[in-house]
């Protein structure tokens, strides 16, 4: 028994799927004023400066972190730098409770969700009241109340996730939603093609949002894959997809918006291809200026998504200068004293090497505490971070 | 002779072998115009052009079931995986696939001709996923090779031995080494033999045996040992599949003492197949348990990373316990 109803033919004929070209949806130009044709989605003051102050909250936030990873402060640290309007715009749409499950790059949905400077700084200087205890590089962060899902640095393996969250939650009848960040590089992994399939399959309420941000590390977009993107993929799996401006802060709500209803609503999954520019390095470990011209970086930076949703909160009459300064200035501070305050604050117990590996430490991993903390004892001065917690009992 | 980063001898020994056989092909993550995020492919593709080195879209099961294609059909690819912690995508391709081709097509067809090169191992604060060794899973898997440098002249005989090796063969590379490990390089092909340890330091109380970056761990342990009057033996196991058992039970016959040491957690670590060989073969010569100083059995952790390795002071400690047992 066959599957397909595609009709006969009776010569070889090919296809490519030329014939699908995804149109780009944008509402807001770079002035800060909407398209001729375009209408602002339903955004009242307080949500739409709640977007904004998220967005600048992340852009000095990952400012002032590279440079303390450049002053040797952190280890490492990743920018979602070009991409807050895509990561913001689509997270805000989206109900409070809904699930987030992210890449790496996604600090601004937290960000949005009400993640405080204290606990991403935290999580950056992995102390003790880091909730990964310190277990984790920096940017790898989670928070359970927030339903932000804790960053796995292995590629793409969080888009099958989704999927079966996402499954859970329509049997829980909750009326909730998961969306997933990816990029367009993930985007080449088996567990991509596998969580498209499965969420089709299963009519799961789940919104997949590919970053296609140019660039994997050093990989451009065309060397990535031979299509017209990420999109047409949706197609091959009977899904809904919409390719946004990802730069665009309305149209990435506004998009976000009817996604979640064809989830919820419909169970309907979405795929959401949002074009954007990496414009910071992959990482602090990387060098764009290896793979990548400062020109080709200037015309992206002239399309900043910030500026843009600033001009047009401006054009409400719903920000000012001087809101713009007070903003920068609050922030810029309550980054510098909070980085100073978590960077002092001691590293986790060294119990926590041997917990949460179960649910209950084993035994044969007790006796291997037991001796760490015997062989701490006799060489205290070698292990300054843990030589206090290995006097305490098991 | 010219002298190297562990880097610029792998960049090295590829650049050799690409310069021999055009049938020589480097690929993975990142490995074309920019060379790899280690830069280990630096100027390969500029060198040999983009047919031979190249970037390959972000699929670690693709990178290595092509490899295996291009493998069988004759030619010979040095695949890269970006970090050994990214390799588990490509488990199946690894262990159904390159292990297994041989044996299940009664030798019509082989994959010998694969090699998968892995930045491996911890001590850069990589946290749980840049930091792993790997080697005991694939250990498990008849038909691979697994091998493991420790210094620059090492990695580029072995790197080419493997990539002439008619048999797949993991490469793991000590990341921790790349730019820190420094020695003098023979600028013209040279193999070292696949399946043979080296005995790094002679001696006569204990066996001390590793391989990759634990070696330097292991000679700064002995250096205190040696202080305490102790005549330590030191093994480089080097490959790690199939392992010389012989070596290793020599210097045991010898010393009666045997100390292992790996990154890996203990349980289901590589030295627990030393252990258990050495015992059979050395049992009536042991003066003390073998002893395994290793990970702990927990992933990798970042603020404890020190707490969590086996670091030189461990492995003195069980020099010293093993002597004195």
């Amino acid at each position: 028994m066959t599957t397909t109803k595609s009709k006969v033919v009776y010569s070889p004929v090919f296809t490519d799927g030329a014939e699908f070209r995804i149109p780009t949806f944008k509402l807001l130009k770079q002035d800060g004023k909407l398209y001729k044709s375009a209408k602002a989605p339903d955004l009242d003051k307080d949500k739409a400066l709640r977007i904004y102050r998220a967005m600048v909250t992340t852009r000095i936030l990952d400012e002032r972190m590279l440079a303390a990873q450049r002053q040797g402060r952190l280890s490492f640290y990743m920018q979602c730098t070009g991409e807050e309007a895509a990561v913001i715009g689509s997270a805000a749409a989206l109900d409070d409770g809904d699930m987030i499950m992210a890449q790496y790059r996604e600090q601004g949905a937290l960000a949005y969700r009400g993640f405080t400077i204290d606990e991403f700084m935290n999580q950056l200087f992995g102390n003790e009241m880091d909730y990964g205890k310190g277990r984790q590089m920096p940017v790898h962060y989670g928070s359970k109340k927030l339903n932000y899902m804790t960053i796995s640095s292995p590629l793409a393996t969080q888009i099958p996730q989704a999927a079966g969250y996402a499954y859970g939650q329509k049997l829980r009848g909750e009326g909730l939603c998961t969306i997933t960040y990816f990029g367009e590089g993930a985007a080449s992994e088996g567990d991509f093609h596998a969580a498209l399939n499965m969420a089709a399959v299963h009519r799961v309420p789940v919104i997949f949002l590919c970053r296609n941000n140019g660039y994997a590390i050093s990989t451009p977009a065309a060397e990535q894959f031979a299509a017209d993107g990420v999109a047409p993929r949706a197609y091959g799996y009977k899904m809904d997809v919409i390719r946004v401006d990802g730069n665009d802060i309305l149209a990435m709500y506004q998009a976000t918006q009817e996604a979640r209803k064809l989830a919820v609503e419909h169970n309907r999954p979405v795929l959401i291809e949002a074009m954007s520019y990496r414009l910071a390095a992959h990482s602090s470990s990387d060098d764009p200026s290896g793979y990548r011209s400062k020109d080709e970086e200037a015309v992206w930076r002239e399309k900043d998504p910030i500026l843009r949703m600033r001009l047009w909160l401006e054009s409400k009459k719903w920000w000012s200068d001087d809101d713009e300064k007070q903003l920068q200035e609050n922030m810029r501070r309550e980054v510098l004293e909070t980085m100073k305050r978590a960077q002092k604050r001691p590293p986790p117990p060294l119990e926590s090497l041997v917990s949460d590996v179960y649910d209950e430490v084993p035994p044969a991993l007790v006796e291997q505490f037991e001796k760490l903390k015997a062989h701490i004892g006799r060489h205290p001065d070698e292990y300054p971070k843990s030589a206090e917690h290995a006097k305490g009992g098991a | 002779m010219s002298k190297m980063n562990m880097l610029q001898a792998i960049n090295n020994a590829l650049d050799t072998a690409m310069a021999e056989d055009e049938r020589v092909l480097c690929f993975g993550e990142d490995v074309g115009v920019f060379g790899g995020v280690f830069r280990a492919t630096s100027n390969l593709q500029q060198k040999y052009g983009k047919a031979r080195c190249f970037n390959t879209p972000l699929v670690e099961q693709g990178i290595i079931g092509f490899a295996n294609g291009l493998a069988a059909q004759g030619s010979v690819p040095v695949a890269e995986i970006q970090f050994a912690d990214y390799i588990f995508p490509a488990f199946d391709q690894i262990v159904n696939e390159s292990a297994k081709f041989r044996y299940r097509s009664g030798n019509l067809f082989n994959v010998g001709g694969l090699t998968i090169r892995a930045p491996y191992g911890g001590g850069i604060a990589g946290g749980l996923y840049h930091s792993q060794s790997p080697e005991a899973y694939f250990a498990h898997t008849p038909g691979l090779k697994i091998v493991v440098p420790r210094n620059p002249h090492q990695a580029k005989g072995l790197l080419l031995a493997a990539i002439h090796d008619p048999n797949p063969t993991l490469f793991f590379e000590p990341k921790r080494l790349y730019r820190a490990s420094v020695g003098e390089v023979p600028d013209e092909d040279y193999r070292l033999p696949l399946g043979e340890a080296e005995v790094t330091k002679e001696g006569t109380d204990v066996t001390i045996l590793g391989w990759g970056a634990q070696m330097e761990v292991i000679d700064q342990a002995v250096e205190r040992a040696e202080k305490d009057g102790i005549s330590c033996e030191v093994i480089d196991l080097r490959t790690i599949l199939p392992w010389d058992v012989e070596t290793v039970a020599n210097s045991v016959f010898k010393t009666g003492r045997l100390v292992v040491t790996h990154e890996a957690p203990l349980t289901g670590g590589f030295a627990g197949e030393i252990a258990a060989t050495i015992q059979e073969r050395c049992f009536l010569y042991l003066e003390s348990p073998i002893a395994r100083v290793t990970g702990m059995d927990t992933p990798f952790p970042l603020v404890l990373e020190k707490e969590h390795l086996p670091n030189h002071l461990k492995v003195y400690e069980a020099i010293r316990a093993s002597v004195e047992f």
